[in-house]
């Protein structure tokens, strides 16, 4: 079983717990035991077509795995998995003269899992 | 630089003041899926894992704003209150921004540009742009009762975190590959801040922030407060804005790291056209990156929407050293959208660039100066820079944290510090004319 350490943002969906144990012999298998272990972190980790979501980085033991053999990854006994947001904050790529005008204008607010606060 | 006691929320149009400065904040915005947050210290969409960015009433902005209330504020980047994600100006800290744009007459025609400017960033309080994000975000902190403030830094945000916090008053945690240079590292330390240096790239750094800043009541400039933060950027565009007169050039130079501040100038040209206070034109955004790690120059070169992470920078350029940049991906679609381009320029034509502009406009970039002014030369070899283009090069931060970088390149024995002999140094004279004398015939 390998270890997959979980972030905050993650945690509702894994009853509040920072890791859990997954089976698997590879990172893909591992995403998909974890999946199928917490169905709630599909629509966070999996795309519409199943794969990886792309704003999610997976590292196995400290290393980002695009650095090995990506989802196809071996992963052995104890090894540990860590998933983390690929953080980004940019504008639209799109933007030139013809784009069109943005309201910026949005309603409703929900609460956030992964909100830190002052302790 | 000093810590001042800064003006207090800057009148709105026709004189009045904002009753409700925050309404025109609606809160954060999943920029994947378009899902609303609440403002607070979160930066990942709980729903799809996507970023969190700010989202504003830009009609009310529009209401609220105008160039004359604008052009009658004190210098710096609370002028442009409206469009910037704090409901008021903080009563303690650094005076940020309102940075010169200079026209580069003199070093333009050496890239084959005639109408250059340099947008001279190397002044900011601590010498570089990312006082500007950090102004943003140590307010937000504070608004948000956050213990400290710390960065995933490759140099120049170590510095700017840790003079921000001394500022208002907040300890300084800096988290840096350890093999940065020397000088940023002593930069940070003069603030009172605790260098973390961490035996990795910056990605590794950057891996390990994400996780303490999960973990601890800490404001992590550049993590849990990444999307307050990255809107500090958006002055740039401003204020280039304003200083033409309130229109936008044709082309836009500019460094990529993370592609943040890249992506940011995009979004602040947008709001600007948004809100009335400019004609929306088309301008062409070209980033600079290290040859040595170019990530999205690479995207950019092979038409790739994924970037393609690089594991081992090598380069001098630390600086702009992220192997794996957040906003890479949007950086590459902004110079394909725009009709702009993505260059990688070794390190020797950054040490020279940085040599030209420094000896012909007495300005002294850093190493991502030297990078942005080489790939304003490409681009324009490239024709991305056309004939009569008005273009605005960024220099975003002060040579005098990279010293070692205007001498790489020459010959080995110019690379040592304080050597006899090196082109413009003259040797040690005796106090007297005579002596003098003797060498300038010499």
């Amino acid at each position: 079983m390998s270890v997959v350490r979980i972030p905050p943002v993650l945690r509702t969906s894994t009853g509040g717990q920072k890791q859990v144990e997954v089976p698997g012999s590879t990172v893909r298998e591992v995403i998909g035991g974890l999946v199928a272990a917490y169905p709630g972190l599909a629509p966070q980790l999996l795309a519409g077509d199943g794969d990886l979501n792309r704003f999610v980085n997976v590292f196995l033991n400290d290393t980002d795995v695009r650095h090995l053999q990506a989802l196809d990854t071996p992963v052995a006994e104890r090894d540990t998995v860590l998933l983390l947001p690929a953080m980004a904050g940019g504008a639209d790529g799109t933007w030139d003269a013809a784009a069109s005008r943005r309201t910026g204008t949005h309603g409703g607010f929900c609460s956030c899992p992964g909100r830190v606060a002052r302790r | 630089m000093t810590t001042e006691l800064l003006t207090g929320t800057p009148t709105t149009a026709k004189g009045r003041r904002s009753v409700m400065p925050a309404e025109r904040i609606v809160g954060l915005r999943c920029r994947n899926c378009g899902r609303p947050e609440a403002s607070g210290p979160n930066y990942v969409c709980p729903a799809c894992f996507g970023p969190l960015e700010v989202a504003y009433d830009l009609e009310l902005v529009g209401r609220l704003v105008d160039r004359a209330t604008i052009a009658a504020r004190p210098p710096g980047i609370w002028r442009y209150l409206e469009l910037l994600p704090v409901a008021e100006p903080p009563r303690r800290g650094l005076r940020v921004g309102s940075t010169p744009l200079i026209a580069a007459d003199r070093v333009g025609p050496t890239l084959g540009i005639d109408r250059l400017w340099i947008k001279d960033d190397t002044r900011n309080p601590s010498l570089s742009f990312k006082d500007r994000a950090v102004a943003i975000a140590a307010t937000r902190a504070l608004e948000f009762g956050l213990d400290a403030l710390a960065c995933a830094s490759t140099g120049n945000l170590a510095g700017a975190t840790a003079a921000a916090a001394a500022a208002v008053g907040l300890p300084a945690y800096v988290f840096i590959p350890a093999d940065l240079e020397p000088a940023k590292i002593d930069h940070a330390l003069a603030y009172g801040a605790t260098v973390v240096p961490v035996d990795g790239t910056y990605d590794d750094v950057n891996r390990l922030c994400l996780e303490v800043a999960d973990e601890l009541g800490w404001g992590f400039v550049n993590v849990n407060l990444r999307p307050y933060y990255a809107e500090g950027s958006k002055t740039l565009a401003f204020e280039i804005a304003e200083a033409l007169g309130w229109r936008l050039p044709d082309v836009v130079v500019a460094p990529i790291a993370s592609g943040a501040m890249f992506t940011k100038l995009a979004k602040g040209f947008d709001e600007l056209a948004a809100v009335g206070l400019i004609e929306r034109t088309t301008v062409r955004f070209v980033g600079g990156q290290a040859a040595g790690c170019a990530p999205v120059a690479m995207a950019w070169a092979s038409g790739a929407v994924d970037i393609e992470p690089v594991r081992t920078p090598d380069t001098i350029v630390r600086s702009l050293a992220i192997g794996n940049p957040a906003d890479g991906r949007y950086s590459a679609e902004l110079a394909r959208a725009t009709g702009g381009s993505i260059e990688a320029i070794p390190d020797v034509a950054t040490a020279d660039a940085i040599r030209r502009v420094a000896t012909l406009e007495g300005i002294y970039p850093e190493t991502a100066g030297g990078v942005t002014l080489a790939a304003a030369e490409a681009a324009r070899r490239r024709g991305v820079i056309r004939d009569g283009d008005e273009v605005v090069a960024l220099l975003t931060g002060n040579g005098l944290k990279t010293p070692d970088a205007v001498r790489f390149g020459l010959d080995d024995a110019a690379q040592a510090p304080a050597r006899a002999g090196q082109p413009g140094l003259a040797p040690v004279i005796p106090p007297r004319f005579a002596a003098f004398e003797s060498w300038l015939e010499s």
